[in-house]
């Protein structure tokens, strides 16, 4: 098997190369699918018949919560290649990712929140769920706060990485929370491998959204990948011309 | 189209200030993860400026 695509994935010049022409795509698709799907679930799906209009919530809420899981299991990703391969951009992806995923998670608890308070009647229950979720958001608080706190770069990767993959344990406890205990928070609604839980015209708007909303992600952080990358490589000759042509233009 | 007029989308059936909170906070926090990288890479390359103007004039 050929194996230099993953050995030049190590590559900043590289990542930065074709990075560069796969953002503005990425950007594009975003706009288009939120766009798209945000009207699309806001005004034509059809309302909930138990939950009325309030189960639009559902439309930011789950596929932000999507995106804030599997940002997490990226890190662990990020991490145990970091720590096997010694891949510097894989600490550049972790330390970049981690703010984003903290956001997402943020996102989904407050809207979960605003959502709980017409459907079950309390904004916060320490349910399963809730709770591992609020656990997940503290992960991240964890990894940025190391990366910050330690000064030496190789010794903050490795740590970042190890606390990365210790606490994806959490990630199968979100996802099954609902299913091996009593809880207020309803089941998955929305699933690819199986004949889903609402109506096609339910399920289609949210299949938008959660196309639109990992674009986004992937916009997003290759955008604070490349400024990272360029950062560290400040000193390498290709970072240095880039940064005057980048410093001429502006 | 799931409402019949613009007042009654609005009103999303008395759970407005629910479904719209949760859209606004939401945009709100979409838009600071594009604006706060920029603004970063912008100071950054401000930075980079100044410095090689300063190693030019020496």
């Amino acid at each position: 098997m050929n194996w230099t695509w993953f050995h030049k994935l190590g590559s900043p010049k590289w990542f930065y190369e074709v990075s560069g022409r796969w953002l503005p795509w990425f950007a594009v698709a975003a706009a288009l699918l939120l766009g798209v799907g945000l009207v699309w679930g806001l005004a034509f799906a059809p309302p909930d018949y138990q939950q009325g209009n309030s189960f639009r919530i559902i439309y930011i809420h789950v596929p932000v919560a999507f995106l804030a899981q599997s940002c997490y299991v990226l890190l662990a990703v990020a991490g145990l290649v970091g720590l096997v391969w010694r891949i510097k951009l894989a600490d550049v992806a972790l330390q970049c990712a981690a703010p984003i995923g903290a956001w997402m998670t943020f996102i989904a608890l407050v809207t979960g929140a605003i959502w709980g308070k017409p459907t079950w009647g309390t904004w916060w229950v320490w349910d399963a769920r809730l709770t591992s979720m609020l656990i997940l958001l503290f992960l991240y608080f964890g990894i940025i706060a190391l990366g910050q706190a330690i000064a030496n770069r190789d010794s903050a990767a490795k740590a970042c990485a190890v606390l990365a993959i210790v606490g994806v344990v959490n990630i199968p406890i979100i996802k099954y929370s609902v299913e091996w205990w009593n809880s207020l928070h309803q089941p998955a609604t929305f699933t690819l491998t199986e004949k889903p839980a609402m109506p096609m015209e339910m399920w289609l708007p949210m299949l938008v959204m959660v196309l639109g909303i990992y674009c986004f992600f992937a916009a997003v952080l290759l955008l604070r990948m490349r400024l990272e990358v360029l950062r560290r490589e400040a000193r390498s000759s290709w970072a240095k011309s880039e940064i005057k042509a980048l410093v001429g233009a502006a | 189209m799931s409402f019949s007029s613009f007042a009654e989308f609005v009103a999303m059936g008395n759970h407005g200030l629910y479904v719209w909170s949760a859209y606004g906070i939401s945009l709100a926090v979409l838009i600071l993860n594009v604006v706060g990288p920029l603004l970063a890479r912008r100071r950054y390359l401000q930075e980079e400026a100044r410095r090689l103007r300063r190693e030019a004039s020496k």
